[in-house]
């Protein structure tokens, strides 16, 4: 094990870590001022993955396959959040699981019947296919170096946007008191819209990115469901730091548990042993993490309450 | 009032003739959703054309080719199956992708002595301990791997790693591949099903340096392991993988990267024989261009198969003891070449190297390399006690 290997599963870690960010920050907002639970945000992780590998290979042109994904996306998420997911605010948090997971039976279906049951072949941008010589011994794939550029840059655009401008001034303070928010005058409900919005946009963008290296298929969006919320509950609802720091966490732990455990448990253990502990442990890293995190403070390393 | 009911037993009598004269039942279960979806939809293509080309009959004889879709749930399976074998009365059974629904309905149906030609899956147990005089398969399950592991000794591979899904499937590979390979086992990488990223297992693999890489991971999940092998540099390792993890649902999803990928198979759509090039260009043909899979090409055999045998009994599919007996003596020209049934009902017969290229056209896929093992038989049949 020398520092290479260390250092490429780093890389992998933050990797992984942001592109965690950019789904649970829209979940964590829209959980954390509503107090709404969505759990279709998932699908619109996968609307994002599935318009982006469209538009790209009819257009050729990766950046405009970005923009088109957040932008249908969004529209997506408007329609919905007016049709649906504005009569849950009042209601407990049952009536928005059923309902939001009613959403994703039917987008799984929706997107079936538009793109078909097999999974779709998302292209990397050709100039970024191969791998950079990041020094001697480690060619690392130039496409996740843009993902981990490209998820610093939204993380660095959204801590500007929570703490220096007024819309994250409302933001912030119907994530930490949601009633007192509403007597001072805001109009917590276009703030929610707002919030809803950019929520699916990241989520799109998430998809959209992560669409090259992973496979756009159908129940793309449950699967990196769970790791989301584990990233908001480790980073305390609501909080866009705490995510954040959760998401980086989580995406670091979870790497390092795949990379690390199996190699040091067939050093003590029989083969036979290790290879059927290894894979189960690390498979439950990160939830030990959340246990571990939970049981020194409840409410998550960030609560937006205080 | 009496010749009011002996009119109605004779006509009911008449009506059960008719029926049995006229039909032959083959329940096929589909497997076109759920996780075994894209294999499915091939298989189901194979089947329409078999279908096409027999005009609807099994060895001339009017038949009815039942086609029900069970998502790849075994217990949808099972229920399938009831309604087949107590509503329908099917002859002939087949459809199943993946070992477990395969190994779900078995009992059923050979308990009701009805012939289950499975169009995909051998799974070990039907091949040892659990063999049945009414199952027959088009290959074993580790076969493919097997043939694997000697084209890494052929290639003179001295330490490899292997990778595969944490579930039983994936070690049955992983042994299969190691039954025949003669180097080393550097590392043995398990992973999580269904997994998406492989970062942290390619950087692994690059601390290891072996000579080459055996990969089974089915679906999705080969498709994201070989963009992101290729994608982080490591392109100069060579990747070898049973013919699963690299056929043409695989291939046309991954695209460039899949070029040079060793993998196995007991067939190939280049394979050199008359009734293989007939069934190649039919299938060309008929789905716009595109290459069969070997899914498509044993659903397609697996009904010329049960043509055969109709025709061999005189279309008494009723006499199972002389359907079982055609069945196990094919008289039909297999897409796949010559073959010849082991005492436990699974083939004996050669095993293909392939080798993902470009053809004429400028299409990826896979292209014969040559024979890796010749008349092979599997390594369960001693356990069959038939």
């Amino acid at each position: 094990m020398d520092a290479i290997f260390v250092f490429e599963q780093l890389l992998n870690g933050l990797g992984y870590g942001l592109m965690l960010f950019l789904i649970a920050a829209g979940l964590t907002l829209v959980f954390g001022i509503m107090d709404t639970m969505n759990l279709a945000h998932g699908s619109l992780y996968m609307a994002g993955a599935y318009v982006a590998a469209r538009v790209h290979e009819a257009s050729g042109s990766f950046a405009g396959a970005v923009l088109a994904a957040v932008l249908v996306t969004v529209a997506v998420a408007a329609l919905l959040e007016l049709l649906v997911v504005r009569h849950l605010y009042r209601r407990d948090h049952l009536v928005q699981v059923l309902a939001t997971f009613g959403i994703i039976l039917i987008a799984d279906d929706a997107v079936k019947a538009i793109w078909g049951v097999a999974p779709l072949m998302a292209s990397t941008p050709a100039a970024l296919a191969g791998p950079v010589q990041l020094f001697e011994g480690l060619p690392y794939p130039a496409y996740r170096l843009l993902l981990i550029g490209a998820g610093l840059l939204v993380a660095l655009g959204l801590y500007l946007l929570v703490n220096n401008t007024r819309v994250g001034m409302l933001v912030r303070a119907g994530a930490s008191n949601r009633q007192m928010a509403e007597f001072m005058g805001v109009r917590v409900g276009a703030v929610f819209s707002f919030v809803f919005a950019l929520g699916a946009g990241l989520a799109a963008l998430a998809g959209a990115l992560m669409a090259p290296i992973s496979s756009v298929q159908v129940g793309m969006g449950e699967a990196i469901l769970i790791p989301a919320l584990v990233v908001i509950v480790i980073g305390g609802i609501g909080s866009v730091r705490g995510a954040f720091v959760a998401a980086l966490l989580v995406g670091l732990v979870d790497t390092a548990g795949r990379a690390f455990l199996p190699p040091a448990l067939r050093a003590v253990l029989p083969p036979s042993v290790a290879a059927d502990l290894g894979p189960a442990l690390a498979g439950i890293a990160m939830y030990v993490l959340m246990a571990a995190v939970l049981t020194l403070k409840p409410a998550g390393l960030f609560p937006a309450r205080a | 009032m009496l010749q009011m009911k002996n009119l109605a037993v004779a006509l009911a009598l008449c009506g059960a003739a008719a029926a049995h004269a006229a039909d032959i039942k083959v329940g096929i279960a589909l497997d076109i959703s759920g996780p075994f979806a894209a294999l499915g939809a091939e298989a189901r293509d194979g089947f329409e054309l078999a279908i096409e080309k027999l005009g609807g009959k099994l060895g001339g004889q009017p038949a009815e080719f039942l086609r029900t879709d069970f998502g790849g749930n075994p217990e949808q399976a099972n229920q399938l199956v009831a309604r087949y074998l107590q509503r329908d009365k099917i002859d002939f059974f087949t459809g199943p992708i993946g070992s477990n629904a395969a190994l779900a309905v078995g009992p059923a149906l050979f308990a009701a002595k009805v012939p289950y030609l499975s169009a995909n899956p051998g799974p070990s147990a039907y091949a040892g301990e659990k063999c049945s005089p009414y199952f027959f398969a088009q290959y074993q399950n580790d076969t493919y791997d097997e043939a694997a592991g000697k084209v890494a000794n052929e290639k003179g591979y001295k330490n490899v790693v292997l990778i595969a899904p944490n579930y039983p499937a994936g070690k049955d590979h992983l042994n299969g591949f190691k039954r025949l390979y003669k180097g080393a086992v550097k590392d043995e990488i398990y992973t999580k099903l269904g997994q998406i990223d492989y970062a942290a297992e390619i950087a692994q693999i690059r601390a290891a340096k072996p000579d080459a890489v055996f990969f089974f991971l089915p679906g999705a999940m080969g498709i994201n392991f070989v963009k992101q092998f290729v994608g982080g540099g490591l392109k100069d390792i060579p990747l070898i993988a049973p013919g699963f993890s690299a056929d043409e649902d695989v291939i046309q999803a991954v695209g460039e990267p899949m070029i040079g990928v060793l993998n196995t198979a007991h067939w190939t759509h280049d394979l050199q024989n008359p009734a293989n090039a007939e069934f190649v260009s039919a299938f060309r043909k008929k789905y716009d261009g595109r290459y069969p899979s070997v899914y498509a090409a044993m659903a397609y055999d697996t009904l010329m198969a049960m043509d055969a045998a109709v025709r061999d009994v005189g279309g008494k599919v009723a006499d199972r003891e002389a359907v079982l007996k055609a069945l196990k003596s094919p008289s039909f020209s297999s897409v796949r070449g010559e073959f010849k049934y082991g005492v436990n009902n699974f083939p004996v017969q050669n095993y293909y190297l392939r080798e993902v290229g470009k053809d004429a056209d400028g299409r990826i896929t896979n292209k014969l390399v040559g024979t890796t093992l010749e008349q092979h038989q599997d390594a369960y049949v001693g356990a069959c006690k038939m």
